[in-house]
């Protein structure tokens, strides 16, 4: 038993802590501890996973490293530690332990987790009793949040629960040696869920579910697909007709569609998959990674994206199959695949069936569909890439609901009601974050109730009662209202901006102080204004406002944002002092009611004053690139950024004036003689790629400068870069670059979004490090 | 200021003092009009105090609104208008001519809707302490019909009536101030609603659950208190809302939501089912009513919620404002 050495024998107590239940811990510890021949047990409890292993030092101390360094790849430690007990006399052999009663009942639910390898080679294998099942899983991979109802994380708290497994299955589920060993979506063709075409009048298409669906795409069918978290719409990538379908028919005018590759080769002809982008694409989350296109070439015609797939962008947003049904689909077609939200225009994405069937029959032609329910609605992530890791831009499946570990403890349990837009919440407890799956924007009745009824799922979930509730200031968010609406509860009012410096503080483990740049759309202001352009000096229990872009009137308020041409009209004024010539072209293009606009702003009737920087940046779109009116949320500074010529160095003055006496500000920053530059520059002929990427090496100084400034006077040398404006990769690496040039150090978003998706966590580590001040 | 600007804010403010200070039941119910008995007769009982600025706009003047403000807060509550006083705060130098002017359109319009001015007051104060002129109105009026009408009266199946076109008053005022460079061709919808609402209650006698005319808060904010009052949800059909295109012109021009923009002359109506058509006929047959549409209708679910389906099938929550209109918007 000691591989023939004589050695001492040793015995470890190990305790593992972390997302170590239901992902395959138990049988991942057996298998090691058998191919090791050590002798123990292993087992569950409300903490995580207990071990005991004895044995010869050196295999005792490769389990220990293999346990560190090869864990099973859906667990994350969190902590482990190692206690030395005394050995028995050996030949007891290994066990899994029964878990103590309701000792899973903390068990943290993991996200879904894409579909791996060796269920994808059982799927492959004509020999297997999987062979073609669009729902095989295991342990190691599938469905878990999406289908989770209540906690235990049990088979009959799922959505699998209709489904009793057959003798074959269970044999898996209950052998420890088994990678299905407790995997409670386990299933196969002859006991599991069913894959169906059917018609708008919800009739069954003959003939095998899948190949038919192609036959279908192929004719330029729209195609409603059931996925993980809800369903979606699909058309061939390369087909202009069936995709400028789904457009229309959608009424999504602009915004870029997504793609899902059949595999990463196909993947690596569209656009520029470099290390890390490979990482994520065939990662267990499998987001949607918005990568650099290729030149399309013309002698692979399988490769090619329909114009209308995302017009005129440099950008595309990829992705590779994720579930089994992915994967079959995807190898029927062998071609990309346009996969985007089951859903018309704003509304959430549609996940129970009947009412997808009801939604969805103006899209979609034929719904490939199936009977295993969705439970929570999930929308695919998005990331980015910025140095070599991601930067998520909408973190649900597959991220949610993992828990973020917080530097510093909660007090008392928070829930954070998050912000209107892009909403989240967040749940907090010990040193736990649990950031909501992306739950859309509150103003939709839907999503309100997707939002009310998620919290009170992630509270059963995590077994958590708030007894702080933590909300934006704006008083007309949803998720204000909501907040006050909590009875018997400590309520916490968190400035927009504080949580975005916030977030990204807790995003990155730290605790300030430091000097948190906040730039986005717009939030709540302490001063009843609406802020967005911030320097703030913070930690996370508070801040002080240092810095900011000098505010200017909206016109029309919301309406300046969605016709970012009023946005150039007040900024002009003010640039050109009130001589705006009438042969700019923004003007021209709207001269009918450009007079009414200026004049709306010079009143200040209707014009919410602001210091926001996005909306500077739909100010310089407008002049720029012409882009007067929006059809989705930040097209107008997404259509500068990609304008830019990325190679031009130069940059514009933006001046830093004077902070306003009797404010905390040290300095405004005036944005009006940036848009004057601006002007200036494209009536001497500069070329609008050279006028777009100058303004955003010019707003990138201004971050610089303006950091600068503020350590002179004593402000920590760390910035912390959040909000929407910081999605936006040029400006994220050209302040970054400038920043640490100058000596400071740059805390920058990984794991929750700059915008307000992340907004939420920030409310949460806000109230948890008052509540810890409060003792 | 937010106070005033009639949603929430302005909501939670009567609540807090003025509730507070008055309690009594003839007050509890915060209609428009409070119901008292006095010997054997039942009669309504309102007042108001308008403060808009321009005095003169298009279309009326701060005397007929004050009339028309009084008479349609007593119609709606289902009493026939009968005597109304009138209280005038004037700062030192408003012109004479001005207060001719006002007080005339104020007969007139009290002629129109048959009602009497049968007691008055006046005071002065110095310049700068008011704003040229503001006038208080109360009014009187009988409950001599069976109905009972209340915002909490409103069950599923209901219909959602508006008479006409809204928000040309509100729109009207913003432009009269002439800040702005719109012109726009409208006038205030100022009316007394006193005659429509007769005709409405002789066509459907109990079918009606309530009336309320929208004046500050505009439609969004009174379909808000129904919602409420009643537990009940109110879906409203965006495209079904009349909007002249001189309206949604200027409101989009502002920013604003017709939804939200006071008229003086427009009432939102809940009727029961059955009795839906009736009431349209009855409305549109009337001069004040010919552009009446239905909007909505009631259902249980969500309590107290007020629904927009958009025109492409979307459900957006018409909330009460808490205060002055802001983006929400990051
Ligand atoms: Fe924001
Ligand atoms: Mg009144
Ligand atoms: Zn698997
Ligand atoms: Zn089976």
């Amino acid at each position: 038993r000691d591989n023939g050495q004589v050695s001492r024998r040793v015995r470890a107590a190990i305790r593992v802590e972390g997302i170590v239940q239901g992902v395959g811990f138990r049988p991942f510890v057996y298998g090691l501890a058998i191919e090791l021949g050590l002798d123990g047990l292993v087992g569950n409890d409300e903490r995580g996973v207990f071990i005991e292993v004895e044995g010869g030092r050196a295999p005792v101390g490769e389990f220990l490293a293999a346990l560190r360094g090869h864990p099973p790849p859906l667990a994350v430690i969190e902590r482990i530690s190692v206690e030395r007990v005394r050995a028995g006399p050996g030949g007891t052999g290994f066990v899994i332990v029964r878990s103590a009663v309701g000792g899973d009942r903390r068990a943290l639910v993991s996200p879904d987790v894409a579909t791996c390898v060796d269920c994808l080679r059982e799927m492959a294998d004509p020999a297997d009793r999987r062979y073609g099942y669009a729902f095989t899983n295991c342990v190691n991979c599938g469905p878990r949040f999406t289908i989770v109802r209540d906690v235990p994380y049990d088979r009959p708290n799922t959505t699998m629960a209709g489904f009793a497994m057959c003798a074959d299955c269970a044999r898996e589920y209950h052998d420890p040696a088994d990678r299905r060993f407790h995997a409670q979506p386990v299933c196969c063709p002859a006991c599991g869920p069913r894959l169906r075409l059917v018609d708008r009048e919800g009739r069954t298409i003959a003939g095998d579910p899948v190949a038919e669906a192609v036959r279908w795409l192929r004719r330029d069918a729209v195609l409603a697909v059931k996925g993980l978290g809800g369903y979606h719409l699909a058309a061939v990538a390369a087909r202009e007709p069936a995709v400028a379908a789904l457009r229309s028919r959608k009424h999504r005018e602009d915004k870029p569609f997504a793609v899902m590759a059949p595999d990463l080769a196909a993947a690596r002809r569209l656009c520029a998959v470099d290390e890390t982008a490979e990482r994520l694409l065939t990662g267990p989350a499998r987001p949607i990674v918005l990568l650099r296109r290729l030149p399309e070439p013309p002698e692979l015609p399988g490769a090619a994206i329909a114009p209308s797939v995302a017009p005129g962008n440099p950008w595309l947003g990829l992705m590779l199959p994720y579930t089994p049904l992915h994967h079959l689909l995807l190898r029927e077609l062998a071609c990309p695949l346009v996969l985007t939200s089951g859903n018309v225009s704003d509304e959430p994405i549609a996940y129970v069936d009947e009412e997808a069937m009801e939604r969805l029959a103006g899209i979609a032609d034929v719904f490939l569909t199936h009977d295993r329910p969705i439970h929570v609605r999930a929308d695919d992530s998005v990331v980015r890439t910025f140095r070599g890791r991601e930067l998520p831009v909408r973190r649900s499946r597959g991220y949610a609901p993992q828990p973020m570990a917080l530097a510093a403890g909660v007090p008392r349990p928070v829930l954070a009601c998050g912000a209107e837009l892009k909403n989240t919440f967040c749940l907090a407890k010990g040193r736990r974050a649990f950031v909501s799956h992306h739950i859309g924007d509150l103003e939709n009745y839907e999503t309100l109730r997707a939002y009310t009824q998620g919290i009170e799922h992630f509270r059963r979930l995590f077994d958590l009662v708030p007894e702080v509730v933590a909300h934006d200031l704006h008083p007309e968010y949803l998720s204000t209202k909501y907040a006050l609406e909590r009875e018997g509860v400590d309520l916490v009012g968190v400035q927009h901006h504080h949580a975005h410096v916030a977030s990204c503080l807790a995003d990155n483990g730290e605790c300030g102080p430091v000097i948190g740049v906040a730039f986005d759309g717009l939030g709540y202001g302490l001063d009843g204004t609406l802020w967005g352009g911030e320097f703030l000096i913070a930690d996370l229990a508070r801040f002080e406002r240092a810095g900011y872009l000098e505010p200017l009137p909206m016109p029309g308020g919301a309406a300046a944002i969605r016709e970012p041409w009023r946005m150039a009209a007040a900024y002009l004024d003010l640039a050109l002092g009130g001589c705006v010539p009438d042969d700019m072209d923004v003007v021209r293009r709207n001269a009918d009611r450009w007079p009414a606009v200026v004049a709306l702003a010079r009143a200040g009737v209707g014009s919410p004053r602001t210091s926001s920087m996005g909306r500077l940046f739909d100010a310089v779109a407008a002049i720029t690139c012409g882009r007067d009116v929006i059809t989705y949320e930040g097209q107008a500074a997404v259509e500068l950024e990609r304008r830019a010529d990325p190679a031009e160095p130069g940059a514009y003055e933006c001046p830093l004036l004077a902070g306003a006496p009797a404010t905390t500000a040290l300095f405004t920053a005036a944005g009006p003689e940036l848009v004057a530059a601006v002007v200036d520059d494209l009536g001497a002929g500069t070329p609008a790629e050279v006028v777009a990427a100058r303004f955003h090496n010019a707003v990138a100084r201004l971050v610089a400068d303006g950091c600068a400034r503020l350590r002179d006077a004593g402000a920590p040398s760390t910035v912390a870069l959040s909000g929407g404006v910081f999605q936006n990769m040029l400006l994220l690496e050209r302040a970054t670059d400038l920043l640490e040039a100058d000596g400071f150090r740059v805390l920058t978003h990984r794991r929750v979004p700059p915008n307000d998706g992340g907004v939420s966590l920030g409310q949460a580590a806000v109230a948890a490090a008052l509540d810890r001040e409060r003792g | 200021m937010a106070h005033g600007s009639g949603g929430k804010a302005t909501q939670t403010l009567i609540e807090a003092v003025f509730l507070d200070a008055f309690r009594n039941p003839a007050l509890e119910p915060l209609e428009d009009s409070a119901v008292v008995e006095v010997g054997t007769e039942r009669l309504a009982l309102t007042t108001d105090s308008y403060v808009v600025s321009p005095i003169f706009f298009p279309g009326g003047d701060i005397g007929d609104l004050a009339v028309n403000g009084t008479v349609n807060d007593l119609s709606v509550s289902g009493a026939r208008p009968l005597y109304l006083s009138a209280g005038f705060v004037l700062e030192e130098g408003f012109p004479v001519a001005d207060l001719r002017r006002v007080t005339a359109s104020m007969a007139r319009a009290a002629a129109t809707a048959g009602v009497g001015v049968v007691t008055g007051d006046t005071k002065v104060v110095q310049r700068g302490k008011a704003d040229g002129c503001y006038v208080t109105t109360a009014g009187v009026g009988l409950l001599d019909r069976p109905a009972r009408l209340g915002v909490a009266h409103a069950r599923p199946g209901d219909t959602v009536i508006v008479s006409g076109p809204i928000g040309e008053h509100g729109v009207t005022i913003m432009l009269a101030r002439g800040e702005l460079d719109i012109e726009a061709d409208l006038i205030s919808d100022t009316a007394p609603l006193n005659g429509l609402v007769a005709t409405l209650l002789d066509a459907c006698p109990g079918g009606v659950r309530c009336m309320r005319d929208a004046t500050r808060g505009g439609v969004a904010t009174i379909l808000n208190e129904i919602a409420r009052a009643s537990g009940v949800a109110v879906v409203v059909d965006e495209d079904a809302v009349p909007v002249r295109p001189a309206v949604r012109g200027a409101c989009e021009l502002l920013g604003i939501d017709p939804l939200y923009v006071a008229c003086e002359g427009r009432m939102v109506v809940v009727v029961d089912g059955p009795s839906a058509g009736a009431a349209l006929d009855a409305l549109r047959g009337h001069p004040l009513g010919g552009e009446a549409e239905i909007v909505g209708r009631v259902r249980d679910d969500p309590p107290g919620l007020v629904l927009l389906r958009t025109t492409f099938g979307g459900t957006r929550i018409v909330d009460m404002l808490v205060g002055d209109p802001l983006p929400r918007i990051c």
